[in-house]
């Protein structure tokens, strides 16, 4: 008899879908159904039920095949890694849980590593923003049920996030707004006019690369300050018009994305538009939300954070101190710059995302990939170690793009024998001691020592 | 004043971080002694003897004390980090955080030097002859309270984020600079004898910039009210002079709102 699973959570985008229904094969080993779920969200819960899952830990061959090994020998060989390595690289975590995360950070502490999540290349620079001048949010449900005007800034949720218009911002019916639709005022300002701009009351064709000066604008007439006839390719008319708009509404959220973060000037983009919320507060009550794209990758800012006072690129090499300095302790940097020896992907797929040259980079030493799927980063690795897959196979705490947190469960088994990201991270951690107390080394000498087990890829 | 010469002999495999090549570090030891400061590579501490050949012998105070640098200094990072007094010559290209919140003295690059040089200064003077990478003179990461005094002169071209936050002090830069010079300044002077790309003093409260040549990109929050005379850097010109960011907050004073100054060569 088959099994309806309900309130099941989403491991895929941002924005946390809570509400699926799932049906499960009586013998839990297959997903028959989802519903609720946008396309990308069904094809994940479809994929871990399908035919070619690797379900043993894969170590590279002198004559490059993979040669499936235990998890023993694997937990032993990443572990050794790190041991070695003068300054191993730990990166990823866009699709895992915060108890993976927090296991990783243990690992990355006793290793002399540097942490860094896949903000690095996605909404780092929104950090760096929020740092600098604070971070004016609320949650979606208020965005749901107060929101009468929304801003989306350098976004496409219609292909970013499928289900954030209709379950958050334009089309739901909430508390203070019973209209849903009729009663918004949407507003999206982007270079291209993409598939969300198509909803939009009012379109703002930014030049590409002047999100800044555009927001200068705003902050300037909202002060009742002069502009220029146009800025950024946008006339003075529709920014007058766009701020007088911003100006009455009831409660306003800006939800912005990669058109500010991935554009020149980043953090600085973010970090205006934060000015400018705040400036709106003078007049109504304004609020801003980063479009956070993985399902938890809000999760290792909130863990880390609270873990070793910062949220990404962290560098732990000096032990008594963590540091962070995106642009020297990125990972993309660090690859660049040839500043790391060890790399580990984790939940996520540097070799599909970074720059290839990091990649060419990353590769002249030992590269190991954590994650349940066949990847670009799996095939160029040095040792793949299959885990199981949150939100269908693991249960576990992720953070939405409002750090809410949501409680994720499994619906499935993972595959015979394939465990957690957070019981694999434990086991790296214990075999780290386990090493170091056989060989009796210390950690900072360990590299000088020469703990000798030789890589392939060296 | 006494002089410690210290040659890269052999390059590291990552990069050295070296924050104790300081004269405040190096004052009143003899070369065994500075040989032995530890500095590091990833997680390894070295003995800095292990990558650098130490000659000549340190004053008795850090205000005494010179410090050349020889070899390629292209993976070195911190040299002359919060120093207090002092010289430090470095004949090469430098990495990352050069004369980070230095607080006095001096340090002469002869060659490039990468980004975050000078950041948190708040004192002592700090000259690249060549160019410079991003965040000259800029705020640590999260610190609102930017550059307080101190002098940085840049041969050539910076990156971008100049002076971010800039509460005081001086920084001149020789040729052209990328997007964003003194954002959220509230205070302090950048000189630009070359080109600006664009966002030149964008969130700024107060503070003044000198543009010699063109900003690509001018912000609509600065607005020109007049044209002046000025004597900068040795040059007697006219300047185009814009207040603004007339976008951000501006305290008053006396009654009036105090404005940061952008002045572009008429």
């Amino acid at each position: 008899m088959p099994k309806k699973i309900e309130n099941v959570g989403c491991p895929y985008c941002g924005v946390c879908c809570d509400d699926l229904v799932v049906t499960v094969s009586d013998d839990g080993r297959k997903v028959l159904e989802v519903e609720n779920a946008c396309a990308i969200g069904n094809e994940i819960f479809q994929h871990a039920s399908s035919e070619g899952r690797i379900s043993l830990p894969r170590l590279r061959q002198p004559d490059g095949t993979y040669k499936d090994i235990s998890y023993d020998e694997a937990v032993d060989y990443a572990a050794r890694v790190l041991i070695k390595a003068k300054k191993p690289l730990i990166f990823g975590f866009g699709s895992t849980n915060c108890e993976g995360m927090a296991a990783a950070a243990k690992v990355a502490e006793k290793a002399g590593a540097v942490l860094d999540n896949c903000a690095s290349i996605c909404h780092g620079s929104s950090f760096l923003a929020i740092f600098d001048n604070g971070y004016p949010s609320c949650t979606l449900g208020e965005t749901k049920n107060r929101a009468d005007v929304i801003v989306y800034w350098g976004s496409n949720p219609a292909h970013a996030h499928p289900r954030h218009m209709s379950r958050y911002s334009i089309f739901p019916r909430g508390f203070f707004t019973g209209k849903g639709h009729k009663g918004r005022k949407i507003i999206v300002i982007d270079p291209r006019y993409t598939d969300t701009a198509r909803v939009a009351d009012i379109y703002v064709q930014v030049k590409q690369g002047q999100d800044y000066d555009l927001f200068n604008a705003f902050r300037t007439v909202i002060r009742g300050e002069d502009i220029p006839d146009e800025v950024a390719g946008v006339k003075k008319e529709q920014i007058l018009q766009v701020a007088e708009i911003l100006k009455k509404a009831r409660f306003g959220t800006i939800f912005y994305g990669m058109g500010l973060c991935h554009s020149d000037g980043r953090n600085h983009n973010v970090d205006i538009a934060i000015s400018m919320t705040r400036d709106l507060n003078d007049f109504t009550k304004w609020t801003i939300m980063a479009m956070r794209g993985h399902y938890n990758i809000a999760g290792p800012g909130v863990v880390w954070a609270w873990t070793t006072g910062y949220p990404y690129c962290i560098d732990m090499s000096k032990k008594d101190r963590a540091y962070m300095n995106p642009g020297e302790t990125s990972s993309v940097d660090l690859a660049m710059r040839d500043e790391v020896d060890a790399f580990f992907n984790v939940g996520t797929d540097a070799g599909a995302h970074f720059p290839i040259e990091a990649v060419k980079h990353l590769k002249k030493h030992p590269w190991i990939t954590i994650d349940p799927n066949i990847c670009m980063a799996s095939e160029i690795s040095d040792l793949h170690i299959p885990v199981g897959i949150v939100g269908v196979e693991v249960p576990g705490i992720v953070y939405r793009m409002d750090n809410v947190p949501i409680q994720y469960r499994q619906v499935l088994n993972p595959p015979d024998g394939v465990i957690s990201d957070e019981e694999l991270f434990e086991r790296i951690h214990q075999r780290i001691s386990e090493i170091e107390a056989e060989e009796g080394i210390t950690q900072t000498s360990a590299a000088a020592a020469g703990t000798q087990t030789s890589f392939v890829g060296e | 004043m006494k002089t410690v010469t210290l040659t890269l002999n052999k390059q590291p495999e990552l990069y050295l971080e070296c924050n104790d090549i300081t004269p405040d570090a190096f004052a009143g030891k003899t070369p065994a002694e500075i040989a032995a400061i530890e500095i590091w590579e990833g997680k390894q501490k070295i003995p800095l003897g292990d990558f650098f050949t130490v000659e000549g012998s340190a004053g008795a105070t850090p205000a005494e004390t010179k410090i050349v640098v020889a070899g390629d200094c292209t993976r070195v990072k911190r040299i002359g980090q919060q120093m207090t007094d002092g010289e430090i010559v470095i004949e090469s290209d430098v990495d990352m955080y050069i004369g980070g919140w230095m607080k006095g003295g001096t340090i002469h690059v002869k060659g490039n030097a990468d980004s975050f040089c000078g950041i948190g200064m708040e004192g002592g003077e700090l000259i690249i002859d060549g160019d410079a990478g991003h965040h000259v003179g800029a705020a640590p990461r999260g610190e609102w309270r930017g550059m307080k005094g101190g002098v940085i002169r840049i041969g050539g071209n910076v990156g971008n984020d100049t002076a971010t936050f800039i509460n005081g002090g001086t920084i001149v830069i020789g040729g052209d600079a990328d997007i964003h010079i003194s954002t959220h300044g509230e205070g302090g002077t950048v000189i630009v004898k070359g080109n600006a790309k664009g966002r030149v003093g964008g969130q700024m409260v107060k503070g003044e910039i000198y543009v010699f040549g063109t900003i690509e990109n001018p912000l609509p929050g600065f607005k020109k009210i007049e044209t002046v005379e000025r004597d900068v850097e040795g040059v007697q010109a006219q300047f185009d002079h814009f207040i603004g960011d007339l976008g951000e907050r501006h305290p008053k004073s006396k009654g009036q709102p105090v404005y940061a100054h952008l002045y572009v060569k008429a």
